[in-house]
């Protein structure tokens, strides 16, 4: 059954394998997902711990019975310290960006701005990845207000290209691959998010700050 | 390179045992469906358990080995020759330079698993050698004409146990698999529980390799505020509004915005994998 700890948090079962860690929000999340795996995302989990997945309001943890017990898995929950994001704390990534998506200017009108007042908002913020999903390398990016707010375009596109940076909801995101989406495009960058011949593919992870620059 | 693809089959794939720990970057574990059989096929013929083989769906797959090798067909249960006469299934097989290896059609389960002496070779992401076909990372399905290498593999010190070998389901029983509670049980009537372990399930033919859908009396979701998306585990009975679930198998999205009712015993998954359209289900909770 459902429990909740001190501080807000409430663990649910999710098989014999899994807990599932429902928190009041994203930022919670972060915090959390922070404490657990490390405010670099490089602390060593517990032995046993397969793999820990930051979502929109909570965190499932999946773990190897062989190799630790569901009590123990409990314990390091519910012991486990938010760490919130600080400034200048954790992993730093820079994305150049060509600001000049086919929606810059649309997205600009919508929230009553010039699209240079969009670009300096955009590369102005700091940006931290609350979550990873929809591909591979795709990670949501958050920021600490919401005047870059946007609904994501009433028909999705087929096919947008790798490397275009969007803005749909609170987030900004880029796109890894080539693949449909909805979200509106104000520009692109030539990095890489996923490459596959890495150790490391991933070039945002989540707990990491990123911040974008004018190419 | 060890072994010529004649002819692919519906679907032939390369698969070892995954990648799991990577859903924080958006990353499917992938690997075999049906664990157990690619174990068994790998320590038949003397490879490490989780070495790269093929999974074969509903045979159709001609292959012609270069090099002389020792192969191991388990899993599906269906006609499997060598250079015209068949060959026993769940044993070691010596198979000469030329010789050319043919998958009938599979009259019990779906997916046959070959392991060849050394593996299959091809290039790693993160440790493993899997297709995924959800994101399509992993190496491309078999094609005509393509050549797989072999023999990267260290072979096992032989001191592993045979794992017992497990007969595909035949099409006509039911399958039975344990489930226990999800993360969101409590967003279903409380009839649901009782109607997802206590009716027969058929297996729906719009399955794959990213799930298994399943028919039936539909569940009852009471709770209908949308869920944010959270993260998702191998075996989820993840219930759409229609009421019909779906369970995650090996090339799952790592997260997903419908609610999760139950999750399947990860041991059991494996008789999912070989589970043919319309095969009868039930669960046990």
């Amino acid at each position: 059954m459902p429990s909740r700890d001190r501080s807000g948090r409430v663990l649910l079962p999710c098989g014999d394998s899994a807990f599932l860690v429902e928190l009041p929000g994203l930022s919670a999340v972060i915090a959390y997902y922070r404490g657990l795996t490390g405010v670099s995302g490089d602390r060593p989990l517990p032995a046993g711990i397969v793999d820990v997945v930051p979502a929109a309001r909570t965190v499932l943890v999946t773990f190897d019975r062989d190799m630790i017990r569901p009590s123990e898995v409990r314990d390091w929950l519910e012991a486990a310290e938010p760490a919130a994001v600080v400034a200048g704390t954790g992993r730093e990534v820079t994305l150049e960006v060509s600001y000049g998506g086919p929606d810059l200017a649309e997205t600009a009108q919508f929230l009553g701005m010039s699209t240079a007042d969009l670009v300096e908002l955009h590369t102005s913020s700091e940006w931290t990845a609350a979550f990873s999903g929809f591909a591979p390398g795709f990670a949501y990016l958050v920021t600490t207000h919401e005047r870059l707010r946007v609904p994501r375009r009433n028909t999705p596109r087929t096919a947008v290209p790798a490397g275009s940076v969007g803005l749909a909801g609170e987030f900004s995101g880029v796109y890894p691959r080539s693949s449909p989406g909805g979200w509106q495009l104000i520009g692109t960058t030539t990095a890489a998010l996923w490459d596959a011949s890495k150790a490391e593919p991933a070039l945002i992870r989540p707990g990491d700050r990123v911040r974008f620059v004018e190419a | 390179m060890g072994i010529v693809v004649v002819k692919p089959g519906p679907l032939t794939l390369v698969e070892d045992l995954g990648r799991p720990g990577w859903a924080s970057l958006g990353l499917s574990p992938s690997g075999a469906l049906d664990r157990q059989s690619l174990r068994l096929a790998n320590l038949l013929v003397g490879n490490p358990a989780g070495a790269a083989g093929l999974e074969i769906l509903l045979g159709g797959l001609r292959l012609r080995i270069v090099k002389a090798s020792t192969v191991a067909v388990t899993g599906a249960e269906g006609i499997v020759t060598l250079d015209g006469p068949e060959i026993p299934l769940n044993q070691a097989v010596r198979a000469a330079p030329g010789a050319v290896l043919d998958f009938g059609a599979p009259l019990f389960g779906l997916r046959y698993y070959l392991a060849v002496q050394g593996g299959i070779d091809a290039p790693q992401l993160l440790g493993s050698r899997s297709t995924d076909m959800l994101s399509g990372e992993g190496p491309a399905p078999l094609t005509s004409g393509e050549h797989l290498g072999t023999g990267r593999e260290l072979v096992r010190n032989g001191s592993d146990p045979l794992p017992a070998v497990r007969r595909a389901p035949d099409p006509g029983q039911v399958i039975v698999m344990r489930v226990d509670p999800g993360p969101r049980v409590d967003w279903f009537d409380d009839d649901s529980w009782r109607r997802l372990v206590s009716q027969e399930w058929t297996l729906s033919p719009d399955s794959n390799r990213i799930g298994a859908r399943l028919l039936g009396r539909p569940l009852k979701q009471v709770r209908l505020e949308e869920l944010p998306s959270e993260g998702m585990v191998l075996g989820a009975l993840q219930v759409p509004p229609s009421g019909l679930p779906t369970v995650f198998l090996a090339d799952h999205p790592v997260t997903g915005g419908y609610p999760v009712i139950a999750v399947v015993r990860r041991t059991d998954l494996d008789l999912l994998g070989q589970a043919r359209p319309g095969q009868r289900i039930r669960f046990l909770g």
